[in-house]
């Protein structure tokens, strides 16, 4: 068998990739369905339903989907520059430790100061976290998988110890949580009485100027070059490892922000469960957005569909709700494939 | 007792060699994969599948080394998908290595809540038993340390031999090597270079199976989520720490878990004085550390995460 390179498919059939890919992660799936016992139609149904069968459905979803915009961000834009990122999880767990530290009561500022304060210093330490591997691999040559991964496990029992620490709320009962954030520092909900936050709309507001960044800025034409070619990137005077800096403190960023609006926006305080993941989720978001930052919303939305339809599916059939971690994971792989298919032919010999 | 004397007690060596004896084995298997030519991030997740899917099957009544036999083969299952993925298609081995993971642990996940729905508690089986070297295991410390472990603790032992002989000694393991440092010289000896690259990485899976499965069917006695805790990751700093060598990737295990095993004791005579999240870090930050040390003088092999395609140059 041999690959062939072949001409890049009009806009149309690009969209089809992703829809494609879906598909056959539906079809991969139901198999495990069957093994449950369960019929795949009827299951898939209540997964959509779960989903968006209702007004509370469907802001539910696009509850979740918020901080994986945030991850799905902060990965697509530091892919692009295949400066490999696999620590969004530590960045956003950062992100929450200094909402909580900024946004107890230490800063006496009103509202419409403190929010953008907490996420200038959110971002900080977000960029920072990664800064540290992103030095490392151009410094050191150590590779920044492995780094940023090590570095989740340490940063979780950093928090662990912060929330049975320093940050302890006194009035928790024990539990390892932090204190509440004052009413100052929560975003407000967007619909009184509902938990859809306004992190949404920074989310939505920060994956359009992510998508400006890459398309109309001199910085994102050479993220784009130092991930497809970083010696030609060099040749033509482009500074590969500025660049690769530059590309760490965005992603870094956007990752805390995902941190910030989960605790500023949604639960109040921060625990050890803040995150189910969406650090590693956000790698799947970007890949099936093909790491374009407008695509990161829909894949965001629908990844997170997945999730809190799964939750609601489990509950009427007996399917266990790990169908969408696993519906999830099979999506990373069949939209690489998909995108293998967009640019090369395969041949057979 | 005192911090030092710890480490002249038998008992911190044989906790340490059964510590180092799952990275051993997950080391192995990594090591095989890069040699060859192929990063394969698919670690954690197939440690993960190998330590349930070893664990069920004695579970439902199954021999203990039916266990590893099961294990390996789920490894290698996952190793042949990835392998398919990142070899012939060339996709990218650093986002294929990262869905196998999370697919692998969505995967068990997925089918242990289907086959124990209602357990609260994870299920108890008999794990693999010490068994004493005789006359050996009778030397004061190492001989303790070495020969009154379980049987799969020996094997891990015989695997590192195993990969050394046939990387180094075989004409197989040749072709593995070169697959990693020049594949267009492999193939010019009319071997596949595909071939070797699939049956690698499905091997080395295999071998990331059975070390997850030590966990469950020889270090405890049953399976419980996020069990494998970042230690395929530490595996493949483990790798590069060991210059992609067996014996020193060994030598890099045992002393990993020594340290491993001296921050559990150090944590209980430290009086809760320090947090015990920072004793909890230190491997992972060791791991770092190490990576930064070696970092400088790391020869990768030169077709790491290089794709090949037949005729291309």
């Amino acid at each position: 068998m041999r690959l062939e390179p072949k001409p890049a498919p009009s806009l149309a059939v690009t969209l089809m990739f992703p829809l494609a890919a879906v598909a056959m992660t539906l079809v991969l799936t139901s198999m495990l369905v069957l093994a449950a016992g369960a019929s795949p139609l009827s299951v898939f149904y209540l997964v959509a339903k779960g989903a968006a069968g209702s007004q509370f459905a469907l802001l539910e979803t696009l509850t979740r989907a918020t901080p994986l915009i945030f991850t799905g961000l902060a990965i697509a834009v530091a892919f692009r520059a295949k400066l490999w990122n696999i620590g969004a999880e530590a960045q956003l767990y950062i992100g929450g430790v200094v909402t909580v530290v900024l946004g107890t009561g230490a800063l006496p500022l009103p509202s419409a100061v403190l929010i953008p304060v907490i996420m200038i210093a959110v971002m900080a330490a977000g960029a920072a976290l990664l800064l540290g591997p992103a030095v490392l691999k151009t410094r050191f040559g150590v590779d920044e998988v492995v780094t940023t991964l090590l570095l989740n496990f340490i940063v979780l029992l950093f928090v662990s110890m912060l929330l049975e620490g320093v940050l302890k709320d006194p009035m928790g009962l024990g539990w390892p949580q932090s204190q509440k954030v004052i009413a100052d520092a929560q975003l407000p909900r967007i619909i009184q009485g509902k938990r859809l936050h306004y992190g949404f709309v920074i989310a939505i507001v920060s994956a359009v100027l992510v998508w400006l960044v890459m398309k109309k800025t001199v910085l994102g034409y050479e993220m784009r070059a130092v991930g497809h070619n970083p010696e030609g990137a060099r040749f033509v005077g482009i500074l590969v490892n500025r660049t690769l800096m530059k590309t760490a403190l965005l992603s870094g960023g956007l990752a805390a922000l995902a941190g910030f609006s989960e605790v500023s926006g949604l639960k109040g305080n921060l625990t050890l469960d803040l995150s189910p993941g969406y650090g590693y989720t956000g790698i799947v978001v970007a890949m099936l957005a093909m790491l374009n930052p407008l695509g990161v919303i829909a894949s965001a939305i629908f990844v997170a569909g997945i999730f809190v339809g799964a939750d609601a599916m489990s509950r009427a059939a007996k399917v266990p709700s790990y169908i969408a971690d696993v519906m999830v994971a099979t999506s990373l792989l069949t939209m690489v494939v998909a995108i293998l298919l967009t640019r090369y032919r395969m041949r057979w010999r | 007792m005192d911090a030092l004397e710890i480490l002249f007690t038998a008992s911190f060596w044989v906790a340490a060699i059964r510590i180092a004896s799952p990275l051993i084995f997950a080391t192995m298997g990594e090591l095989i994969c890069e040699r060859a030519g192929v990063l394969n991030l698919g670690i954690e997740g197939i440690m993960t599948a190998g330590a349930f899917a070893g664990w069920f099957t004695v579970y439902s009544g199954g021999d203990l080394w039916a266990g590893v036999l099961v294990a390996a083969l789920v490894g290698a299952l996952f190793g042949l998908l990835h392998a398919t993925l990142t070899v012939p298609l060339g996709l990218s081995q650093h986002v294929v290595g990262i869905g196998i993971t999370l697919l692998a642990t969505s995967l068990t996940y997925f089918t242990y809540r289907l086959v124990l729905p209602e357990v609260t508690s994870p299920p108890k089986i008999e794990p693999f038993q010490p068994l004493p070297i005789p006359g050996l295991s009778r030397i004061p410390v190492v001989g303790e340390a070495l020969f009154t472990q379980t049987p799969l603790t020996y094997l891990a032992f015989v695997s590192v031999a195993a990969v050394a002989w046939i990387l180094y000694r075989t004409p197989v393991g040749l072709a593995v090597r070169a697959a990693g440092e020049n594949p267009s010289a492999v193939e010019a000896q009319g071997i596949s270079v595909t071939g070797i690259r699939m049956g690698a990485v499905a091997v080395g899976s295999a071998l990331m199976g059975v070390g997850g499965a030590f966990l469950t069917i020889s270090a405890f006695n049953s399976f419980f989520f996020q069990m494998i805790n970042g230690r395929g990751w530490i595996c493949i700093a483990l790798v590069v720490f060991g210059s992609w060598r067996p014996g020193k990737a060994l030598v890099g295990a045992i002393l990993f878990a020594a340290f491993d095993a001296y921050q559990v004791r150090l944590q209980q005579i430290s009086g809760g004085i320090v947090p015990y999240q920072v004793f909890l870090m230190m491997p992972y930050a060791l791991s770092i550390l190490a990576l930064i040390l070696v970092a400088r003088r790391a020869t990768y092999p030169k077709a790491l995460m290089i794709p090949y395609q037949k005729g291309e140059r």
